[in-house]
């Protein structure tokens, strides 16, 4: 897993609430057996019009947001699927955090998994992002990991919470099936007590 | 005197195997299922690591979503679909993995397929990188879905790391009225508390009306408590549990079968024990419910009218507008009586027998209107000769329908059964998101009744005309 210590990126609004992840891949890109091209799906039916050429109007095909790395969500994100798929197309974009309200639990637990950050804030900071990604779409964010910070571009901070196990994770870019291998002994107890 | 506990309490400690103050706990997994989709890149990961499956006896693999529902032979189906279905035959071989595959009598929807052959058992933790694992709930176990990491950790520890969830009553009482049934219950909850509303919580449904339902329309409760943000759905085993399960394939025997129901009923909620939140619903009051948007909260009965803008919060009201115009619907118009293109009757809500009696009783000795497509696909292939036995297959055919092999199918079109652009499905499925039934197609949910009336009529029909 790549490491997450701090970035520096613009700010790419997605201004729809209950972003599920059919939306975030479609079902027809789930018939590979890897995890590589998944970022050609990545929010397919927004991102194409119907004849299959890019949709002018959607963010990911601005030039403004080539190389961002941030995503700015309405609440709820990632409700739907269990699908791994959705944290791998986004992070084969690019992305490497989401702004939201809210997450979904499966989606927030695959993202972890995967170097890509879910930032909770409050509904004030998700309001103003999104103004100022409006007035300013240039401006740009940093997110420091390691404190728990996120420095806006009117140079204000917000902090935000994440567990400790999974910080450390991301911060270090281990595996968490590691920390599961070590308990080998007390699995095999659990085991032996329950058989 | 110790603590009263909750069904789901009591699962999650008799599963701990470590607890750790900078870690999530260490939870034991004693079932886990696959399927084609969410299990390559676990394997491939297994083979970089060197490692094998640690319990291989306790995970069941099926094929499932990207398999073809017109014919058994899986060379039917396009490249990719049969580069995966490959993959999953190679791993299981590889791995040691017990595999309903094509020939197989077994084979169907792996949340079909668990219950069915009697893998899924009260007090069981189940995991599938599957979101709709919570259907196996129904049985008082845990199950929620993964993702393909993870599935990757059950393999190689038979473990995973995992966060207590808090817990939520969900209460309904009285009794169903005539033509509303389980789902008609599950969506009318999800109408009301949000698909956001079980966020970081698991359900446990009580209530009268919940005892009063057999395993098939418990299933159908719990596999959709994923759709309420609940991981997962759980209901207390009882009498009907037990008499599902006796004598299935792979259900205790003998003493083993007596020692595992006196352990199973241990398991319900303890008198006095406390819920983080709840919320009760009177079922004697409801109506069939359809879905009117592009998430499954966006419900309303079939005689409502579709909300109207500006009754709620801005972004409320953007995502309406937003939902109304994918459906090309009208705020403010009644939903019952819009034309319908296509009629889905399957799925891992609604697959079953009871669901597909449900549709024969509507479809026997009557046509569906001209133009209509209907689809009746079986949840399991067990399902699929039960039902021919039954005569299903007939009514099917004889009302104009397409009678199919078991599968996922049009729930999340992966396999070429799909909506064509702009076309109208009312669908037993779990998920109206948009495009999920084939890109520009647009997804009514309901029940079993309310889609064979559907099919009919050609119109969104309230069931309760025909049955
Ligand atoms: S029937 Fe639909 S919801 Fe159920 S497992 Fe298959 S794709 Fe998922």
């Amino acid at each position: 897993m790549k490491s997450f210590t701090k970035i520096t990126s613009k700010i790419i609004p997605l201004p729809h609430t209950d972003v599920d992840t059919d939306q975030i891949i479609p079902a027809r890109y789930l018939k590979v057996i890897n995890k590589d091209g998944l970022a050609e799906g990545l929010f397919d039916s927004w991102r194409r019009l119907p004849d299959g050429s890019p949709n002018p109007d959607f963010p990911l095909n601005q030039d403004e947001y080539q190389g961002a790395e941030v995503l700015l969500a309405g609440d709820n994100f990632g409700c739907g699927s269990s699908r791994e798929h959705a944290p791998w197309a986004l992070t084969g974009w690019g992305i490497r955090a989401i702004i939201s309200t809210s997450f979904a639990d499966i989606f927030r637990n695959n993202a972890l998994k995967n170097g890509l950050l879910p930032i909770v804030v409050s509904e004030e900071t998700q309001a103003s992002l999104f103004d100022l990604s409006e007035e300013a779409p240039a401006a740009t964010i940093d997110i420091d990991l390691e404190n728990q910070r996120m420095t806006l571009p009117d140079g204000s901070g917000v902090s935000f919470e994440i567990d400790p196990f999974s910080k450390t994770c991301l911060l270090e870019g281990i595996d968490q099936l590691g920390y599961l291998l070590k308990h080998d002994e007390q699995i095999a107890a659990f085991e032996g007590r329950v058989k | 005197m110790t603590q009263p506990k909750t069904l789901y309490e009591k699962l999650w400690e008799s599963h701990l195997v470590a607890e750790s103050d900078d870690a999530p706990s260490i939870l034991y997994i004693d079932l886990h299922l696959i399927h084609e989709v969410t299990s390559p890149q676990a394997f491939s990961a297994l083979r970089e690591k060197g490692l094998k499956a640690r319990r291989p006896e306790r995970t069941i693999a099926t094929m499932d979503h990207s398999t073809p529902t017109i014919s058994l032979d899986y060379e039917s189906a396009d490249e990719m679909a049969v580069i995966q279905l490959n993959q999953i035959t190679q791993n299981c071989a590889d791995f040691g993995i017990t595999l309903y595959d094509a020939g197989s009598d077994g084979r169907g929807i792996v949340h079909v397929i668990g219950p069915e052959q009697g893998y899924t058992q009260p007090g069981m933790t189940i995991v599938c990188g599957d979101s709709h694992t919570s259907t196996h709930g129904a049985f008082g176990s845990l199950a929620f879905g993964i993702g393909t990491s993870e599935v990757e950790h059950v393999l190689a520890t038979q473990s995973l790391l995992q966060a207590k969830s808090e817990t939520y009553e969900v209460k309904f009482e009285g009794e169903l009225p005539f033509g509303v049934t389980a789902k008609d219950m599950i969506l009318a909850l999800i109408a009301k508390i949000g698909i956001g509303g079980g966020t970081g919580h698991v359900f446990e449904y009580t209530g009268e009306a919940v005892k009063a339902l057999n395993m098939d329309g418990r299933m159908t409760l719990c596999n959709m408590a994923i759709e309420g943000g609940a991981r997962a759905g759980m209901i207390a085993p009882d009498d009907v549990t037990f008499a599902y399960l006796k004598g299935r394939t792979h259900a205790p025997k003998g003493a083993g079968w007596d020692a595992a129901v006196a352990k199973w009923q241990k398991l319900p909620s303890d008198e006095g024990a406390v819920y983080d939140k709840a919320v009760t619903i009177d079922v004697s009051t409801l109506e069939p419910m359809v879905t009117y948007g592009t998430n499954p909260e966006m419900g309303i009965t079939i005689n409502q009218r579709i909300p109207s803008l500006g009754n709620k919060s801005e972004a409320a009201n953007s995502s309406l507008e937003k939902a109304l115009n994918y459906m090309d619907l009208s705020a403010d118009s009644p939903l019952k009586g819009h034309p319908v293109d296509v009629v889905f009757i399957g799925s891992c809500t609604n697959s079953r027998m009871s669901d597909l009696r449900a549709a024969a009783s509507i479809l026997k000795g009557r046509k569906v209107a001209e133009g209509m497509r209907l689809l009746v696909v079986p949840g399991s292939e067990s399902i699929r000769k039960e039902a021919e036995g039954e005569g299903i297959d007939k009514i099917v055919r004889d009302a104009g329908g397409e009678w199919r092999f078991a599968g996922c199918s049009m729930c999340l079109a992966m396999n070429g059964d799909e909506l064509e652009p702009g076309q109208y499905a009312v669908s037993t499925s779990n998920r109206n998101f948009e495009g999920r039934q084939g890109k520009g197609g647009r997804t009514i949910l309901a029940s079993p009744y309310t889609a064979a009336a559907s099919a009919i009529t050609g119109k969104v029909t309230d069931p309760r005309e025909l049955i």
